[in-house]
């Protein structure tokens, strides 16, 4: 059979093209944008003249950026949050995942339990309430408190439920004659064989621990505990209070002549966002794979 | 026989006793904890020292000017964003399906994800700069058709635009990935037959491709339901200010202003605890649709 393309067909597929490049690039400029800002000398970016290449282009603001005390300490905050917080969360997820994955035949309680955790997926009580509990278990300004409330992930534990529940019962059976009991059965078999899986959560709390901001914000009273993100947004909202720290020091003064709020800002953002480029291409990866195991089944 | 199946089951009780813990105490808790809402809570008397009122604090929030204004925002932003979180990315998928270049739909799948993994502080800050009605480079590109600068984040009807927009850019990659999944579990031979038949490629989109993902489309439509009273506390507490509140104010922005910074307690805790009530039923709902029309369980 011929291929025939009608007119109308080939002004469709122009036009398709065209459109999801330009919608596709609206999703990107703004980030190239501000890595041009973040590049570019302070009086181009205050003149207006940056688009998305960087002019008179300089490392001046990150520069001044890892000066900036604060700004390292919450890099630090955050590096130990998600070590803790991942740990923490990778030993929970498989420690309920395992249990739960097992048929009412073999673990009778597994109905019960199973409520208990889907009920906290149904009912959010809340801020104050939540806030008040971490307050009298006396986690605030601890960074425990970034790691413990939240240390079991129910959506995630239920994706790597449902990875077990896929595993072949043959081979946990055979194991079980041999003797092992159900610690060994996790540790030998359902871990080694669910790697793909495994690093699908590690991904999912890695991002989520690293962009959380608002636990940082409302349980550390101390700006000194803050991760990175709850600094930034503190910098977001008032720009000017990094650069009046600066103001007057005589180290700065050759620094300040390249970098204002916008440069100083844009380059802040830019190295918070660098950990989740570097993670990007797993993430693409491993994201919808995740999502369909843990969702769509028959 | 008991004893043996009750010695085997030890183990798998022993793995979830820290989950159990940490669960009862920082989720059980807090909603024992919202019983603050009917006291009139003294932080000092505590929890069982402090008297108990009634709806009082419910009176209190209600009589506060503005709160069904609040209700209304908080209603309005999300019912448009559940909207638009649905068409956009159906849209796209479609579009994209079109697509026969196919390191042309990679690039396009990589770059349109992208927003969708970072935090709404990153994106704040981008956002705030970007749009800022002096220097932002939005307001120059619409300088540049002869367009006045538009205060997108300060105006009381361009904000709650501005945040159902930008939330939409940050997530359709997201839904545009789950949609193009399902697409390719529609059968090929149905395309092949249909070209035999005479159907052109609009009509295979709709008779075909659309009706092939509606099962998903059903899904994440009934799955968003949960979400009415969610307009999205971490953008809008980024981007907001109290020249918008008329029209940006939703109900977790007010409850954290009455709660944390003001120490109302009780009375954040009674809009919480209305909010919570109402998406519980919601969400419920949502997860009894989703077995009933698609399958899909949670557990």
């Amino acid at each position: 059979m011929k291929h025939t393309v009608s007119a109308g067909r080939k002004v469709f597929v122009v036009f398709n093209y065209f459109f999801l490049g330009l919608a596709s690039l609206l999703c990107i400029l703004p980030f190239i944008n501000l890595l041009a800002v973040s590049f570019s000398g302070s009086t181009a970016v205050a003149g207006g003249e940056v688009n998305f290449l960087p002019v008179d282009f300089t490392w001046k603001s990150y520069e001044f950026v890892m000066k900036s005390r604060e700004f390292v300490r919450s890099l630090g905050v955050s590096i130990e949050r998600v070590i803790l917080g991942v740990s923490v969360n990778m030993l929970l997820t498989i420690l309920t995942a395992y249990p739960l994955s097992k048929e009412k035949s073999v673990f009778k309680w597994r109905g019960v339990y199973a409520w208990f955790f889907m009920i906290t997926m149904l009912f959010n009580a809340g801020l104050i309430p939540w806030y008040m509990t971490i307050k009298y278990t006396g986690l605030v300004d601890k960074i425990w408190a970034l790691v413990i409330p939240g240390a079991l992930p129910v959506f995630n534990m239920v994706v790597l439920l449902n990875f077990f529940r896929g595993l072949p019962k043959e081979l946990e059976e055979a194991a079980f004659i041999d003797g092992a009991g159900h610690w060994r059965i996790l540790w030998k078999i359902f871990i080694p064989l669910s790697k793909p899986s495994l690093a699908t959560v590690a991904l999912f709390c890695i991002v989520s621990h690293w962009n959380n901001w608002f636990d940082g914000l409302i349980l550390m009273n101390k700006p000194i505990h803050y991760p990175l993100q709850s600094y930034l947004q503190t910098i977001i909202i008032n720009p000017e209070v990094i650069m009046a720290s600066a103001a007057g020091k005589s180290d700065y003064t050759t620094l300040l002549q390249f970098v204002n709020t916008r440069t100083s800002r844009a380059a802040q953002i830019f190295i918070a966002t660098i950990p989740i480029l570097l993670a990007y291409p797993f993430l693409q990866k491993y994201f919808t794979t995740g999502l369909v195991l843990g969702s769509v089944k028959g | 026989m008991e004893r043996i199946r009750k010695l085997r089951e030890l183990p798998l009780h022993l793995m979830l006793i820290p989950s159990v813990i940490v669960i009862l105490i920082y989720s059980y808790g807090p909603m024992l904890g919202s019983i603050i809402a009917f006291q009139d809570f003294n932080p000092v008397k505590g929890i069982f020292g402090s008297q108990w009122v009634g709806l009082k604090n419910f009176k209190f929030v209600m009589d506060i000017p503005g709160s069904m204004q609040i209700l209304w925002n908080t209603l309005y932003i999300s019912f448009f964003k559940i909207v638009g979180m649905i068409a956009v990315p159906v849209t796209f998928a479609l579009l994209l399906n079109e697509v026969s270049k196919q390191r042309f739909k990679g690039a396009i799948q990589t770059m349109i994800y992208l927003p969708n993994f970072l935090s709404w502080i990153i994106l704040g800050g981008i956002l705030l700069d970007i749009l800022s009605p002096t220097d932002g480079i939005a307001n120059q590109i619409l300088g540049v058709f002869g367009i006045k600068p538009i205060f997108f984040l300060g105006d009381k009807f361009w904000f709650p635009v501005t945040v159902i927009v930008t939330d939409i850019w940050k997530g359709f990659g997201f839904g545009t990935v789950i949609y193009l999944a399902a697409l390719t579990g529609i059968d090929p031979s149905l395309y092949e037959s249909a070209v035999v038949d005479g159907a052109n490629r609009w009509k295979q989109t709709l008779y075909i491709t659309l009706p092939g993902i509606l099962p998903i489309i059903v899904l994440m439509t009934v799955l968003s339901l949960g979400n009415v009273l969610n307009a999205g506390f971490e953008q809008i507490f980024n981007l907001y200010s109290p020249q918008v509140y008329d029209t940006g104010d939703i109900i977790d922005t007010f409850v954290y202003r009455l709660g944390i910074e003001q120490q109302q307690y009780a009375a954040a805790t009674a809009v919480g605890l209305f909010k919570s009530v109402v998406s519980f039923i919601f969400v419920s709902l949502s997860y009894v649709f989703a077995e009933k029309f698609a399958n899909y369980r949670v557990f």
